[in-house]
């Protein structure tokens, strides 16, 4: 009996060990940028069940029962971080209202969406799905991890303050239509947007006064809870802005009601690099082909990211997906170090950095022991036109294989690489030209 | 009394001749037409190539102004563009690629809409194209005319290389989304030969004996006319299969000279194109796969010219953000996809410069031809690299890496 009970334990213990304790796979050989530490030569990345173990040079302890795969010559990075993307269909307020703080792009995103392929193909782990730029403010955002999905719940990644995503706020041309609801001109957006503040300021005062008293508590309000997140510094503001008046006024709002705010597109940001530094306030910049296409991107330039880097901003890119597409983020910075970024900074601004923005620099964004597992393969120097991500792996799962032919697909296109519907480029915000930035 | 005349004329015009005289030493010249050279040299005398070959082989004259490179390539083609008509604003009075009145008009011509001073001509000129073929734009089943322009600076009469050069077509969606009618694939199809077949009428009408029986000047049949005549080739975008298909038929049918643009499904179809002779423009390599370009890969440039259809690269038509893409990269792409190193340099110059019929004044360097010429910093195709001056006819036109 003893013994027949000793032989279910034992077999319970190897059962569940090889459930919760999944091999270590060690990585050697690469070239490893960590990011947050010097690059290593000949280095070796470790992980087990989702996480990283360790990030060392050709010394480093492998365990005995590690699966060793010997990636010499090859170059390995944090995974990237999108900033700001469209993938998956999100969708925030419509025609009804300019404000729509009650909306979440939660509610829209297709979990299973193809789109998400590009991002794999693209070496993006880390996403901040946004509502478009119709709006002053379109709805609440998403961060979203690239694993294998089936419903929104498998996707979202909650951060270090507790909430899976920010506010999206936009001024300038985009949310001005002038049409019922909407603004007509700049002041009229930035008194629109001052209004609803105050309103939340006085919602927050009223639920602090209640204290622990639960019957002294105002009625919920789904417009101003959020705002509330917004207010006490929990959710960052993601503001859609381009010209140098518009992002200035952004950086005004800030100060006024004392959100939390990354700064989005800045076509114009080289032009108030300076106001921006001081401000302390972080960017998130996208890199297009041409000047143009929209008024407000006529003195867009490549210079942006490093002229803001160099005045001492947090810089981050992101695609705006379709605007430009995932594929290519890493091509972005490196135009960027053409442009005169460093290559350090611009390999942050891929990573770290925008992780900091979403307030997830705890588990993504670089290679140190104890982080989520999140990290591609490159064929060489990612600042190359002929380096080609060869793996993404996310949370110590493999998702893109360039080897696999399926996996290739996603990556150069082919015959049904990817679905034909539309709508995963659309996000139905009510502007004729929306999902752009 | 001439003596001092030729003096006095040897003195003016001096200057002017050493202006026009300049070498350029280069690390490494493709030439496209023959092997690359490396340490090399080119002679420029009156906006033409005097001379090109290596540094042993050719001794720089006195008087020629030396300019040093890393590398060199011809002016780059651009193959299909709408820059000069599509322009950066991106406001209703500066686009002037479609007009939508109706969804045929081969009589509206692209040299009434060139804008040489528009900001995007500048900026592709800055990287790296010397010639442009542009004009109507794609979503009409008949949008009008193309021209081919170099991009230097000056009017559209100084600029414009062949004031009509194609007529551009287009079978598939987009046509649809801009006009009521057609609103289906079928009736694309059924309104442009009810068209060309008036234009066949038209054209026999015009060789009637009884010169009181033939028909009045229309400038819609004139145009379709010179088609069939096969005095302008057909450019037809399209991209899906069954589009590409739609459009070698019809060209089967009238007998016209087709280049299919676009072409993203083209890789399915090698055998069909080869079989109609027809030519191929390939989309802009990083354009976005949506609508009826779903289908695209980035291998295409590799796969067609493996297959031995020769390839142009181009870079369109974009609608929003950004308002042009830049063909040197998109060729660089094409490279990073498994073309050939040296065919990314020639599907963005030796072969537009043969698919427009103007192979003879450009898109090598070849002693002769046109002082069109880029220089770079480093490998073009590389994303570190630098456009680094600009020459077209003999004069610099660009400076980027002062």
């Amino acid at each position: 009996m003893r013994k027949a009970i000793f032989l279910v334990t034992l077999l319970w213990m190897i059962c569940c060990n090889t459930q919760a304790q999944e091999k270590p796979t060690a990585f050697t050989g690469a070239l490893i940028y960590p990011v947050t530490g010097a690059p290593i030569q000949n280095g070796v990345l470790i992980v087990q069940n989702g996480k990283i173990l360790s990030v060392g040079g050709a010394d480093s302890k492998i365990p005995a029962d590690a699966i060793v795969t010997d990636v010499k010559g090859k170059v390995i990075m944090p995974g990237v971080v999108d900033t700001h993307s469209h993938l998956g269909g999100p969708e925030g307020g419509d025609n009804s209202s300019a404000l729509n703080p009650d909306t979440r792009a939660f509610d829209a995103i297709n979990p299973t969406s193809d789109g998400f392929k590009k991002a794999l193909a693209g070496g993006i782990t880390t996403i901040n799905i946004m509502p478009g730029s119709g709006h002053l403010m379109s709805g609440q955002t998403v961060y979203v991890k690239m694993r294998e999905a089936k419903v929104m719940e498998d996707l979202i990644i909650v951060n270090e303050k507790g909430v899976y995503g920010g506010m999206k706020m936009a001024n300038g041309t985009n949310p001005m239509r002038g049409t019922a609801g909407f603004p007509g001109t700049r002041a009229k957006s930035a008194a629109m947007d001052r209004e609803l503040y105050v309103k939340a300021q006085e919602y927050k005062k009223k639920i602090e006064k209640a204290g622990k008293d639960s019957s002294k508590l105002p009625e919920r309000d789904l417009r101003l809870e959020p705002l509330v997140e917004v207010l006490n510094g929990k959710r960052v503001v993601h503001f859609h802005s381009h010209k140098e008046n518009d992002i200035l006024t952004a950086i005004r709002l800030s100060k006024e009601f004392g959100f939390r705010m990354v700064l989005h597109h800045l076509s114009e940001g080289w032009k108030v690099a300076d106001e921006i530094a001081k401000a302390g306030i972080p960017c998130s910049v996208i890199v297009v082909e041409s000047p143009g296409g929209k008024l407000e991107a006529m003195d867009i330039s490549w210079t942006t990211p490093a002229t803001l880097a160099n005045a001492g901003v947090l810089v981050s890119f992101h695609t705006d997906d379709g605007v430009t597409d995932s594929r290519f983020l890493i091509r972005g910075a490196a135009l960027s170090v053409k442009a005169g970024m460093s290559r350090q900074k611009a390999m942050e601004a891929l990573t770290i950095n925008g992780a900091k923005m979403l307030d997830l620099s705890s588990r993504v964004g670089s290679l140190e022991s104890g982080k989520d597992a999140d990290f591609i393969i490159l064929s060489g120097d990612p600042f190359s036109v002929y380096s080609k991500v060869e793996q993404t792996w996310v949370e110590g799962k493999k998702r893109f294989d360039l080897s696999n032919p399926v996996d290739k697909a996603f990556a150069v296109g082919g015959y049904h690489a990817y679905s034909a519907d539309r709508a995963e480029y659309d996000d139905n915000d009510g502007d004729d030209r929306d999902g752009n930035q | 009394m001439k003596k001092i005349f030729i003096q006095v004329f040897a003195f003016i015009s001096l200057p002017c001749f050493i202006m026009a005289q300049t070498a350029i030493k280069a690390e490494m010249i493709y030439t496209v037409s023959g092997a690359a050279i490396k340490d090399g040299v080119i002679l420029i005398k009156d906006g033409k190539i005097e001379a090109v070959g290596t540094a042993k082989e050719i001794s720089i004259p006195a008087g020629y102004k030396i300019t040093e490179a890393k590398i060199v390539s011809p002016g780059l083609i651009d193959a299909r563009s709408v820059v000069g008509l599509s322009g950066a604003l991106n406001i209703p009075t500066d686009q002037d690629q479609l007009e939508k009145s109706s969804p045929i008009q081969p009589e509206l011509r692209a040299i009434d809409a060139y804008n040489t001073e528009e900001k995007l001509v500048k900026y592709v000129r800055d990287n790296g194209v010397t010639v442009l073929h542009t004009g109507h734009g794609i979503g009409a089943l008949v949008s009008g005319q193309t021209m081919i322009v170099k991009t230097k600076p000056g009017t559209v009469d100084q600029v414009t290389l062949v004031p009509t050069a194609m007529l551009a077509m287009t079978i598939g969606p987009s046509v649809q989304s801009n006009f009521t009618s057609p609103g289906t694939k079928a009736k694309q199809i059924a309104m442009l030969r009810t068209e060309l077949i008036k234009a066949q009428t038209y054209l026999s009408k015009q060789n009637d004996k009884d010169t009181s029986k033939r028909p009045a000047m229309d400038l819609k049949m004139d145009m379709l006319g010179k088609l069939l005549k096969g005095q302008v080739k057909a450019l037809i975008t399209v991209n899906a299969s069954n589009d590409i298909m739609s459009a070698i038929r019809l060209s089967k049918e009238f007998n016209f000279k087709l280049v299919i643009d676009g072409a993203a499904e083209a890789y399915r179809l090698i055998d069909e194109i080869k079989a109609a002779n027809a030519e191929v423009i390939l989309h802009a390599t990083m354009a976005r796969n949506g609508g009826d370009m779903v289908n695209m890969t980035r291998e295409s440039a590799a796969i067609l010219t493996k297959a031995g259809i020769s390839v142009s690269i181009e870079t369109g038509f974009e609608g929003y953000v950004p308002k042009t893409r830049v063909l040197l990269y998109e060729a660089a792409m094409a490279v990073r996809e498994g073309l050939a190193y040296e065919d990314g340099f020639k599907v963005i110059t030796l072969n537009p410069a043969k698919l427009l019929g103007i192979d003879k004044r450009v898109g090598s360097i070849e002693k002769g031809k046109d002082a069109d010429l880029v220089l770079y910093n480093g490998d073009p195709f590389e994303y570190l690299t630098s456009v680094c001056k600009v020459m077209i006819d003999g004069e610099w036109v660009s400076d980027n890496c002062k």
